[in-house]
C-alpha cells in the first residue's frame, strides 16, 4: 500500500560513485519520506524500526568478520618460521644484467593497454585506446592484421592457444572473439563472435587450455568463464568487493585454479569448476592491477598501485616476500617471471621497468626507454625475451 | 549474463558474503613457510640453467638478434 522504502539502501548507494539518478533517487526518497510523515505518524515509526534492523545486523557481521580475519591471521602466523630470502641466503646472487632493446613495435595512435604473446613465441597481439587491435609478427616487427573496435580503451587482450584467433574488450564491457584470417585482405571485423557480457568494463582476458573457452575479469566485480561457440555464462565468480583489473590462469598441470586481483585490495584464488573462492590475500594496501601465476603453479606474483610487487605461497597460504624500495613510489602496473622464475620483471607507472631477484628480493636491473607508463608486461612463452608496452603508444621487445 | 553488479550489492550482502568466504578459508590446510620457500628455491636452482634471460643467448641462436647486411644472390 505505502511505497516500499529501504533507507538502507539509499545510504550504501551513496556512499558508492555519485551521479544523478542517485541524487534524483534520494530526492524522492525524501518526498516519499514527507508524504508519510504527513500522512499517519504509525507508519514512519515502523519504518524506522525496519531502519534499525539491518545496520545492526551489518555491525553484528562486521564484528564476526573481524574476529575470524584474527583467527585466519594466529593461523597463518603459526606456520611462518622464516622469511624467503634468508631461506635464499645460499644461493649464488645474480651477476649484472644488460637488456637490450631488440625491437620496437610502433603502430598504435594511443596509449598501449595490454598484449598477449602467440604461442608460436613470435607474434603479438596488442590493444590501445584508440580502439585498435594489432597482430604484429616481433621478428620483422610488421602488422600482420589490425582491427578497429567499436569502443576506445581496449583494456584486454589475448591470443587464442591455437593462434588463430584473438580475443579482446575494454569499455564495451564485451569480450570479442575475432578469428585470424590468412588472406590479409579479408575484413576481420566480419567475422567477429561476442563471447562475453558484463554489466562494467572489460578488465582482462584469457584463453583457458583451448580456443574453446574464454575466462573474463570485469569492472562489475565478477569474474566468469564463458563458452566461445555458444557465448554461454559457464561460470561466475563473485567474491570481490569492487572492480577486478587482472587475472591469470594456473599453468595447465596444477589444474583448474586461477588467481584474479582487484580495486579492493585482495588477490583470490578461484576453483574454476565450482565457482568457489578457495583463499584470498590481502596484504597490499592499494589496487592489484597485475596478477601473474609462478611457473610451478605453488605461488603467484602480483603489482600494486602501492609502489610493491608481492609473491605469495598457495601451500602457506601468506605473503613470503615483497619487492620494493623507497625509491619506487610509483603503481607496477604488470608483472611477470621469468621461464625459472628466479626473475620478476615489473612494469611501473614511472616508465620503468624493475627487475626483481625473487629469491633474494633485491633489484638486478632498471630498465628505461618507455616515455610514459609501462601499462602491460610479458615474458615470451619461451623465455627468450620479454614485451612491454606503454602509454607512450609503443611496444619494446627486450632481452 | 553475470548474475550481479557489485555495485547493486547493500552492504548487508557484501558482509555476508565476506563472512561466508572467511569461515571456509580459515579451515584451510597450510604447510611451513620454511618447506615451502624450500621448495620454491630448488624450482629455481633447477631451472635456472635454461632459462635464457638468465643465463643469456648466444647471438647464433637469439631470435631477436640484430638483422644483418648481406644479401644472398
Amino acid at each position: 500500500m505505502y511505497p516500499s522504502i529501504h533507507p538502507s539502501i539509499h545510504l550504501s548507494t551513496l556512499t558508492s560513485i555519485s551521479s544523478s539518478p542517485v541524487i534524483i533517487y534520494v530526492h524522492l526518497a525524501v518526498q516519499q519520506l514527507q508524504t508519510l510523515c504527513f500522512l499517519a505518524n504509525f507508519p514512519l515509526a515502523k519504518m524506522a524500526a525496519q531502519e534499525v534492523q539491518p545496520s545492526e545486523t551489518i555491525a553484528k557481521l562486521k564484528s564476526e568478520s573481524e574476529a575470524l580475519k584474527t583467527k585466519l591471521e594466529e593461523e597463518r602466523a603459526k606456520l611462518h618460521d622464516v622469511e624467503l630470502h634468508q631461506v635464499a641466503e645460499k644461493v649464488d646472487p645474480l651477476g649484472q644484467f644488460v637488456m637490450k632493446t631488440r625491437r620496437t613495435l610502433k603502430g598504435h595512435g594511443n596509449k598501449v593497454l595490454c598484449m598477449d604473446w602467440c604461442k608460436d613465441k613470435r607474434r603479438i597481439v596488442s590493444s590501445s585506446q584508440d580502439g585498435k587491435v594489432i597482430v604484429w609478427d616481433a621478428f620483422t616487427t610488421n602488422k600482420e592484421h589490425a582491427v578497429t573496435m567499436p569502443c576506445t580503451w581496449v583494456m584486454a587482450c589475448a591470443y587464442a592457444p591455437s593462434g588463430c584467433a584473438v580475443a579482446c574488450g575494454g569499455l564495451d564491457n564485451k569480450c570479442s572473439v575475432y578469428p585470424l584470417s590468412l588472406d590479409k585482405n579479408e575484413n576481420l571485423a566480419a567475422k567477429k563472435k561476442s563471447v562475453a557480457m558484463h554489466t562494467n568494463y572489460l578488465s582482462a582476458c584469457s584463453f583457458t587450455n583451448s580456443d574453446m573457452q574464454i575466462l573474463t575479469s570485469s569492472g562489475d566485480g565478477t569474474c566468469a568463464l564463458w563458452d566461445v561457440e555458444s557465448g554461454q555464462l559457464l561460470q561466475s565468480f563473485h567474491g570481490h568487493a569492487a572492480d577486478v583489473l587482472c587475472l591469470d590462469l594456473a599453468p595447465s598441470e596444477t589444474g583448474n585454479t586461477f588467481v584474479s586481483g582487484g580495486c579492493d585490495k585482495k588477490a583470490n584464488v578461484w576453483d574454476m569448476r565450482s565457482g568457489q573462492c578457495i583463499q584470498s590475500f590481502e596484504t597490499h594496501e592499494s589496487d592489484i592491477n597485475s596478477v601473474r601465476y609462478y611457473p610451478s603453479g605453488d605461488a603467484f606474483a602480483s603489482g600494486s598501485d602501492d609502489a610493491t610487487c608481492r609473491l605469495y605461497d598457495l601451500r602457506a597460504d601468506r605473503e613470503v616476500a615483497i619487492y620494493s624500495k623507497e625509491s619506487i613510489i610509483f603503481g607496477a602496473s604488470s608483472v611477470d617471471f621469468s621461464l625459472s622464475g628466479r626473475l620478476l620483471f615489473g612494469g611501473y607507472n614511472d616508465y620503468t621497468i624493475n627487475v626483481w631477484d625473487v629469491l633474494k628480493g633485491t633489484r638486478v636491473s632498471i630498465l628505461f626507454g618507455h616515455e610514459n607508463r609501462v601499462s602491460t608486461l610479458r615474458v615470451s612463452p619461451d623465455g627468450t625475451a620479454f614485451c612491454s608496452g606503454s602509454w607512450d603508444h609503443t611496444l619494446r621487445v627486450r632481452e | 549474463m553475470p548474475v550481479i553488479n557489485v555495485e547493486d550489492m547493500t552492504d548487508l550482502d557484501k558482509a555476508k558474503m565476506e563472512v561466508t568466504q572467511l569461515k571456509t578459508e580459515v579451515k584451510l590446510e597450510r604447510a611451513k613457510v620454511s618447506k615451502c620457500c624450500e621448495e620454491i628455491t630448488e624450482y629455481i636452482q633447477s631451472g635456472a640453467d635454461e632459462d635464457p634471460l638468465v643465463k643469456g643467448i648466444p647471438e647464433e641462436k637469439n631470435p631477436f638478434k640484430e638483422k644483418g647486411g648481406c644479401v644472398i644472390c
